[in-house]
């Protein structure tokens, strides 16, 4: 029966070590103080147990001493654990500058997932081995949570925005995808795989080849579809800001304040334009809500990221993509 | 542990006494405690929307005041009005409770009442424009603005926030009624008139919220 | 409370004096001095409404477990093969509505603090008698809407109702809401009550730092009740409002923000907590100074502790959320104070465990589940820590680590205290000894299954099975089977007082006025006491727990 007792999950990120060192030392202070505590409880109910009615226990009012040690030796373990444990947080909250960006859609009950190169998959997830990884992640519906146990990872995928995690795989496998986050009848069908492997292999997998080209290549042929070359060109007449350039930069609003160009900024500029209008632009865009899926909005954030300033232009123009609109009766 | 013979409940003592208390200062001492408890928690209760108010209102600011046009700050500011002026004939109310003057203190309360009853004459006009206008949240809702989501979440504020307002003055207006016909009734003296003291610290606070409302509400600019 | 230089009967110095010669002319007391049914519903005695209580919190508290039975059936297996997806979803909610809002926020304040704040303060009642049942025809109110939802076809949005799942869901969101909000009534009206009886009903001579811990700490809990709950209510009402009025206040396809319901809903839920776990820290201060029979070790700290920690609870609601987008810094922040909670959390533990050194210790029932308590709540508390450590949570959130760690905290702590007090007032509540025999029985089989059904989720919530799933990948079986087996332990344990406590109230031996030799005003009154309490105002004279000492050290 023991065989089949798992007491740890795999290991498969640079992450996951860092977390079960701490989870290793949380567990010997717990441990030595369950057991303290219960060997003195039991150990002095059974001393001092009652053997005639006629006892007299001595009247022990307290003891300052006593009551400073038990609040400040825990007092400085908690702190030693604060300071450790936030620096794991925040290592899981920075990104690795140059980190492989694919991008995830949740949805009741399933994962979507979509690699810059266009490979699409539903339920799984294949990355290289000692590779960053960073996701960028939204929901169609209802709040999921990306969790890879072997990574030791999680995060909350909202609907409405876009939220990021990062892992770098270090072993090859295939590792448990779970919902963590309760998504109605089947969040417990929402699971699937994340696959780790070699880089060669990976790059063999890559070269499988996706059916419509890369992420951004799909991005630029919705771009048409949509129609927003007419406004969004330099050859426009200026209805629009131009959006060469704009990912990364800062963007000047109407309303004077700055904006840093993100996918958050971009999506919000294409479902709701009337939020954000940049300066020296009226509102004249219509909103795509309901338009474009959440893939289709990656993709069209895939290809905006790939509009290079143009040559000559020394400092993208402070243009937005969200020039806008009256947003219409609803 | 020492005793003292529980307190005889003769024909000697008040009648308003109840059989657990001493004596009427230490009933009224634990009424006033009580009343003040139930207002700290009134505060909590608007608490949750202020905050959600709060939260959009710096996520959504040129939607809201956009949103906040459409509603009559004459209207608001004439209810404010009212209202305070029904704060100060229940303050009057009060006080000749405190005298023992019954009658004086059932006129009060009327008048208190009825400019109540004003407060919320306008706030049902005021409603009833919104549903023509097409401003009430939910599938009918129209907006000719920029900020058709801004608008739409700033009135479901605004109907959550004047909508529980107006449920506390609708639940407060039975009480003053109930309050002067006791004093009509001449029930009330110098030394007990606890329950008018309690329905003021209530009306107070419903006043305050609205002072709180109105500026929130009506003057975004 | 009596002075020490009384004449001491030879039988039990550390005891008592026998109870003072109380002239009366019949045995009347609060359970027959009227009978029918008009005179239990229509009581203003906070012994009886205490009563009235304790039945319909049974009632819910069974019904609870019912589904606690069911989920860990489904769970025996890996496949979800017992029930339908849906119906499960529906279990484990109801689970946890029934659970945290009819059965452990009202349950140790309702029945046990109801019941006996009067009496240990020297009171004739709460301050607002008629208040007091009102409290509790709200709660039946709140209770009746719960049912309807559930009778009605149940609701499947976790008792955290997360927008904006609870927006969409198909089942009767609704009506649990509206239950969940007129309960909340009840609480707020019961805490409401109790600061005021404290402060304004207290005997003569019975300063703050006399007063008996239990209702130190039902006076943090009520600030709790108070200042929490109309928080969760108009958070609830809103989701309510949602589904009636199509508003959009958390709905992000209308522009609301989802993770605002978060922030408000654990304001107040992540002090309910401390609403369900502070009373019963407040029994197991007076249990293991009276099974003892000895003054408690640093009075002033366990008091000021539970003020401290119903402060810090109103913080720490943002560790619910370290997953859920909050900015990195936001979430040190919540950390930090979370981990601040363990400090008046372990001096109440070391508290406790120095009052039994060179005590006289009867090894009975409570003392039992005082020990119980201690254990499980020392691992609850430890566990804590596991969560408030930012770095760590990432991986358990929602796992099964935090199942186990709730559990341990709420049925764990909660529960045996509740289950301590209950039996070592019992004598009080209906004259009626226990069988102890029995008791300690069911204390042992509660311990024995507890730790066997929820220690074995702490290592599948570190494998990383997520909480609500209906299946789950097979490696978990083993793990799941061992809850299950336990769960059935823990059923077994929890059925037996219910059975003997019913058996006492016809057939158990006769209690005196003061069974456990113990000090505290409701000693000083017949068991069960008259309908005033006291037939006597009693003045206090002395500190609490002044047990006759051989010595008094002051260390």
């Amino acid at each position: 029966m023991f065989r089949e007792l798992p007491l740890w999950p795999d290991q498969a990120s640079t992450m996951a070590g860092r977390v079960d060192a701490l989870y290793v030392f949380l567990l010997a202070i717990g441990t030595f103080f369950s057991v303290l505590i219960a060997v003195l409880v039991v150990g002095f109910a059974v001393r001092f147990r009652r053997r005639s009615e006629d006892e007299r226990p001595p009247a022990i009012l307290g003891s300052t001493a006593l009551e400073l040690t038990w609040s400040l030796i825990p007092l400085g373990i908690v702190l030693f654990v604060f300071v450790w444990a936030t620096e794991i947080f925040f290592a899981m909250n920075r990104v690795p500058p140059g980190a492989m960006e694919i991008y995830v859609v949740g949805k009741r009950w399933m994962w979507k997932t979509q690699h810059l190169t266009g490979q699409r998959e539903i339920n799984e997830l294949h990355v290289p081995v000692g590779v960053p990884v960073k996701l960028t992640m939204t929901s169609e519906d209802v709040i999921h949570s990306f969790y890879v146990p072997a990574f030791r990872m999680k995060k909350d995928v909202l609907p409405g925005r876009y939220s990021t995690m990062w892992f770098e795989a270090t072993r090859p496998g295939r590792y448990h995808l779970f919902c963590a986050e309760y998504c109605g009848t089947k969040h417990s069908g929402m699971i699937g795989s994340v696959v780790v492997m070699e880089p060669a292999a990976f790059q063999a997998w890559l070269a499988g080849g996706a059916a419509g080209g890369s992420l951004s290549a799909a991005g630029e042929r919705r771009f048409a579809e949509l129609g927003c070359q007419t406004c969004h060109r330099a050859d426009s007449a200026g209805r629009g800001p131009v959006l060469d350039g704009l990912f990364g930069g800062t963007v000047r609003l109407a309303n004077g304040a700055t904006v840093q160009a993100d996918e958050t900024y971009v999506r919000e500029s294409i479902v709701n334009p009337a939020a954000k209008v940049v300066a020296g632009y009226q509102p004249i865009m219509p909103t795509y809500q309901g338009l474009v899926s959440e893939e289709g909005l990656m993709q069209l954030i895939a290809y905006i990221q790939t509009l290079k300033a143009p040559a000559g232009r020394a400092t993208p123009p402070a243009a937005g993509a969200g020039a806008s609109a009256a947003e219409g009766a609803r | 542990m020492s005793e003292t013979a529980l307190p005889a409940h003769d024909a000697a003592h008040h009648p308003r006494l109840a059989h657990h208390f001493t004596d009427l200062t230490s009933q009224k001492d634990a009424s006033s405690l009580g009343m003040w408890l139930f207002l700290a928690q009134e505060i909590m209760f608007f608490g949750g929307l202020f905050l959600a108010y709060t939260v959009y209102r710096a996520l959504y600011s040129p939607g809201f005041a956009e949103a906040s046009h459409h509603l009559d700050w004459k209207l608001g500011a004439f209810n404010t009005v009212v209202l305070i002026g029904s704060s100060l004939t229940m303050a009057m109310g009060v006080h000749a409770a405190a005298l023992g003057h019954n009658r004086t203190t059932a006129g009060y309360l009327l008048a208190t009442i009825a400019l109540g009853g004003v407060f919320l004459g306008v706030k049902v006009v005021e409603y009833g424009d919104k549903f023509r206008h097409h401003l009430v949240p939910g599938a009918h809702f129209q907006w000719d603005g920029l900020h058709t989501r801004a608008a739409e979440i700033f009135y479901s504020l605004y109907f959550a926030m004047t909508g529980l307002h107006a449920l506390h003055m609708v639940i407060g207006i039975p009480i003053l009624a109930w309050m002067a016909w006791m004093a009509w009734r001449g029930r009330f003296s110098r030394e007990y008139h606890t329950p008018v003291e309690m329905t003021g610290l209530y009306w107070h606070f419903v006043d305050i919220v609205w002072i709180f409302l109105f500026p929130l509400l009506y003057l975004i600019a | 409370m009596s002075a020490g230089p009384e004449p001491v009967p030879a039988r039990r110095p550390g005891g008592p004096p026998p109870p003072p010669p109380v002239e009366r002319r019949d045995k009347a007391n609060y359970l027959n001095v009227s009978f029918g049914v008009k005179s239990w519903l229509l009581t203003t005695d906070h012994k009886r409404i205490a009563l009235l209580y304790l039945a319909s919190i049974s009632l819910m508290f069974a019904l609870g477990g019912l589904f606690a039975v069911a989920i860990r059936l489904e769970l025996l297996t890996p496949g979800g093969d017992l029930v339908q997806s849906e119906t499960y979803n529906k279990l484990f909610t109801m689970h946890g509505i029934v659970m945290v809002f009819f059965f452990l926020i009202p349950s140790i304040p309702a029945v046990l603090g109801n019941f006996l704040i009067p009496i240990m303060i020297g009171a004739r009642d709460l301050a607002f008698p008629r208040l007091n049942l009102a409290s509790w025809y709200v709660y039946m109110i709140g209770a009746a809407f719960t049912l309807y939802a559930l009778i009605s076809g149940g609701v499947d949005t976790g008792w955290t109702f997360y927008t904006p799942y609870s927006i969409v869901s198909n089942t009767h969101v609704v009506a649990a809401a509206v239950g969940i909000f007129v309960t909340g009534f009840s609480s707020i009206l019961t805490g409401l009550n109790f600061i005021v009886t404290i402060h304004k009903m207290r005997a003569p001579g019975l300063t703050w730092f006399r007063l008996p811990l239990f209702v130190w700490a039902h006076y943090a809990t009520s600030l709790i009740m108070v200042l929490g709950t109309p928080v969760v209510a108009v958070t609830i009402l809103m989701v309510a409002a949602e589904r009636i009025l199509h508003l959009g206040l958390f709905d992000p396809r209308l522009g609301g923000d989802p993770v605002l319901f978060q922030h408000l809903f654990w304001f107040y839920s992540h002090p309910a907590v401390y609403i369900m776990i502070l009373p019963s820290m407040g029994v197991i201060s007076e249990l293991v100074t009276a099974m003892s029979r000895k003054r408690i070790f640093g009075y002033g700290v366990i008091a000021m502790s539970s003020l401290a920690i119903a402060m810090l609870g109103f913080l720490v609601w943002g560790h619910h959320l370290f997953v859920s987008g909050q900015s990195a810094y936001a979430g040190m922040v919540f950390s930090l104070l979370s981990f601040m909670v363990a400090i008046p959390s372990a001096i109440k533990v070391f508290n406790w465990t120095a009052t039994l050194y060179k005590g006289s210790v009867a090894l009975q029932t409570p003392l039992l589940y005082t020990v119980g308590f201690i254990g499980l709540f020392t691992i609850g508390g430890l566990t804590g820590i596991f969560l408030a450590a930012t770095g760590l949570d990432v991986h358990v959130h929602d796992t099964y680590f935090v199942i186990a760690h709730f559990h341990y905290i709420m049925v764990g702590g909660a529960i045996m205290g509740y289950l301590g007090g209950l039996h070592f007032w019992w004598p009080k509540i209906t004259g009626r000894m226990y069988p102890e025999w029995w008791a300690r029985v069911s204390a042992a089989t509660v311990f024995l299954g507890f730790n066997l059904t929820f220690f074995p989720q702490f290592v599948l919530g570190y494998l990383g099975m997520p909480r609500r799933y209906h299946a789950y990948a097979e490696e978990f079986q083993v793990l799941n089977v061992m809850s299950s087996a336990g769960a059935s332990i823990l059923g077994v344990g929890y059925l037996l007082p219910m059975l003997y406590f019913g058996w006492s109230m016809r057939y158990g031996k006769k209690a005196p006025a003061n069974p456990w030799g113990a000090k505290g005003l409701e000693w000083e009154t017949d068991s069960p006491p008259i309908p005033e309490n006291f037939a006597r105002q009693p003045h206090v004279t002395e500190e609490a727990y002044a047990y006759a000492p051989s010595e008094v050290v002051v260390v």
